[in-house]
């Protein structure tokens, strides 16, 4: 699943770059790396469950989590490096390309599926807790695979932790045609993206899921914030520039983060509720609904968005610090780093069952954990330099993560 | 997953920041119930009133297998049975009936259907609800859910009866089968709105495996164990229940 794509030819390529981040700045924005670097990182830790480190995570501090960012930021570089392909292949080519990607990602997906599937039966032997004898029943489809396996692969079955892969899949199969009309009629696309997003909410649009319900990511609501990044890539952050430049819009933005972050002060502690939640309010805003991109959600990346890209200029030195570069690589390689998250997950899951669950435990599953993700980007990256500077080698092929990345 | 780590959070922050917060409501035989878990803003009017007008109070447990134990001894040991004792031994002066109509497998919708029979058949003056397990493992939607629980708590108001919802376990060994997130939200927001108690099941049993008073990670049959935090839950739900009607002036002083 690690993956140049060989099969494209290079046009205008970048350069292949080592492991040392010294993309010129005319080309890539150091800041999409990172912080999707960052979001993995997060996500990860947000995936092991009963973690005290994932108190750090964003998601304890305001409506939206790292998802967000992920989704955004996978936009945003798709349609950097899909968008470039489209001009000057055209359609057809690119159209072709974007779909390999999603047959990668589906590929990627399997093969962790098989990996849970190999935790799970593990986990199964021998549990016989009767305090949890209706917990144990999650694990009867152990009992089916026939069912179980063949809906794993139309991803209606999908185990929690694996919403996120599926989600992109479908968002990649959408894409082609929006990125047509983004490059045509930029502000057309994203009016229509938002109004496939109010349809869906209006009309109760989703995918069905196994064994009941629909989709834990909607990607109906959810591609406005792939077709916004998307956008953004397209000219749409230029024509912002002014908007986020001006103070108002940054008040505006920390304010409402304010805000957010009062509420979720309640979610950790209950008593604070009714001296900063009136009635009306919590009618008005709760539930916040993850799984169809609540407007809250959305808004709350908004200005966390706003004011980041306020403080952290695409020319921040600190950008090529040592520092940061671990966030870097592994944002560079985000489709393999993702998937490494996720096995990652359940093995520190799989740790804590087996050896012991404490709060060391916790910390140490969390750290080794986002080591080994710095240490698989490193590898990956080394891999691709060794490829790229190979004499005779098929010609230097368009790097998708190097160049932003399409993960 | 949100709700979980945030339990954690809170159980982890209250514990470094204000340790008279901590002050176990109850501390027999290990089970220790910090008193944010059994204390709310949420009042059980209709207990208050059938304890003191009749001395009498009616109890129902609607529940899934969570709610009941195995083997020739489990309807003793569940807690059900378990809230039984410890209100009979809390208040004396009171006879108390707690009906358990736990039955395996029930998404919430099945239950809520139940409820007009529950309300003829036993005529509670308290339902217990617990439910969340069995819709997060079948992956009901989540407003499904959501709304199946409001309109049985709307039902069971109207007929009189006080609710307490009561939320999933902590079960270590599969919490990253079952996602329970939305469906713990969809608890607390019916819990907010109906003004009703929320007995945070989960979040007790997590601060009872993190601070050592019982090893829930354990997969082996213990009989012992199970009774055992069963026997502690009915001891905190009795503290729920006499906080939230203000039954205290009815509790016997040797009891406490």
């Amino acid at each position: 699943m690690s993956v140049t794509e060989t099969t494209a030819p290079a046009a205008s390529a970048p350069v292949i770059v080592p492991p040392a981040v010294t993309a010129p700045a005319a080309e890539r924005d150091l800041r999409l790396d990172l912080f999707r670097g960052l979001a993995l990182w997060l996500i990860f830790l947000d995936h092991i469950p009963s973690n005290i480190v994932s108190w750090v995570t964003i998601r304890n501090y305001g409506f939206s989590d790292a998802t967000e960012i992920f989704i955004f930021i996978s936009g945003y570089t798709a349609a950097f490096v899909y968008g470039r392909a489209m001009k000057e292949r055209g359609f057809i080519v690119s159209g072709a390309r974007i779909l390999k990607r999603a047959w990668q990602i589906y590929v990627a997906h399997i093969f962790l599926f098989m990996i849970y599937l190999a935790e799970i039966a593990y986990v199964a032997r021998g549990f016989n807790n009767p305090l949890y004898a209706e917990e144990a029943g999650i694990l009867d489809f152990l009992q089916q695979p026939d069912v179980t396996i063949v809906e794993a692969l139309l991803l209606k079955f999908k185990p929690s932790n694996m919403d996120v892969l599926p989600l992109y899949i479908v968002l990649l199969l959408l894409f082609p045609p929006i990125l047509w009309l983004l490059q045509r009629k930029a502000t057309l696309a994203l009016l229509a993206s938002a109004a496939l997003y109010a349809a869906a909410w209006e009309f109760g649009w989703n995918l069905p899921a196994f064994p009941n319900g629909h989709w834990y990511f909607n990607p109906f609501a959810w591609q406005l914030l792939f077709v916004f990044g998307a956008w953004c890539a397209l000219g749409g952050a230029d024509r912002l520039s002014a908007l986020l430049k001006s103070k108002v819009t940054i008040a505006v933005a920390a304010l409402y983060l304010l805000f957010a972050f009062c509420i979720t002060l309640t979610w950790h502690f209950p008593r604070l509720e009714h001296l900063l939640v009136p009635k009306w309010l919590s009618d008005e805003i709760y539930p916040i609904d993850k799984t169809n991109l609540d407007v809250l959600r959305f808004a709350h990346f908004l200005a966390l968005a706003a004011v980041t890209v306020h403080f952290i200029p695409r020319d921040w030195p600190f950008l090529s610090s040592k520092y940061l570069k671990p966030a870097i690589i592994c944002g560079q390689h985000s489709l393999e780093i993702f998937c490494f998250g996720v096995f990652l997950a359940f093995a520190a899951h799989f740790a804590k069952v087996q050896i012991s669950g404490g709060v060391a435990m916790q910390i140490a599953v969390s750290l080794l954990g986002i080591l080994a993700m710095i240490g698989a980007a490193w590898l990956i990256s080394w891999y691709k330099t060794i490829e790229g500077r190979k004499p005779g080698a098929r010609p230097k092929t368009p790097d998708a993560d190097l160049a932003g990345g399409e993960a | 997953m949100t709700t979980l780590q945030i339990a954690r959070f809170l159980s982890i922050l209250v514990l470094v920041i204000s340790p008279a917060a901590m002050a176990p409501a109850q501390e027999q035989d290990g089970c220790d119930v910090p008193s944010y878990f059994v204390s709310g803003d949420a009042q059980l009017k209709h207990v208050e009133e059938a304890v003191k007008k009749t001395k009498r109070l009616t109890i129902a447990v609607l529940g899934t297998g969570s709610s009941a134990l195995t083997g020739s001894e489990g309807a003793a040991k569940a807690y059900p049975a378990r809230l039984q004792a410890a209100l009979e031994r809390r208040l004396p002066a009171v006879t108390v009936n707690v009906v358990s109509l736990a039955k395996m497998r029930q998404t919430a919708a099945d239950m809520a259907k139940a409820l007009d029979k529950v309300l003829i058949d036993e005529k509670p003056d308290l339902v217990l609800w617990q439910t969340g397990t069995v819709d997060a493992m079948r992956g009901i939607d989540p407003d499904e859910f959501r709304s199946s629980i409001d309109d049985g708590v709307e039902k069971l108001q109207a007929g009189q009866a006080d609710v307490v919802l009561i939320n999933m376990q902590y079960s270590p060994r599969t919490e990253s089968m079952i996602q329970l997130g939305t469906y713990l939200d969809g608890m607390r927001v019916v819990a907010r709105d109906r003004d009703v108690p929320l007995f945070d099941r989960l979040g007790l049993m997590r601060y009872w495996n993190d601070n050592g008073a019982f090893d829930l990670y354990a997969a082996a049959k213990d009989n012992a164990l199970a009774s055992k935090v069963h026997d502690c839950l009915g001891r905190a739900l009795a503290s729920l229940i006499i906080e939230s009607a203000h039954l205290e002036k009815f509790e016997s002083k040797a009891a406490q």
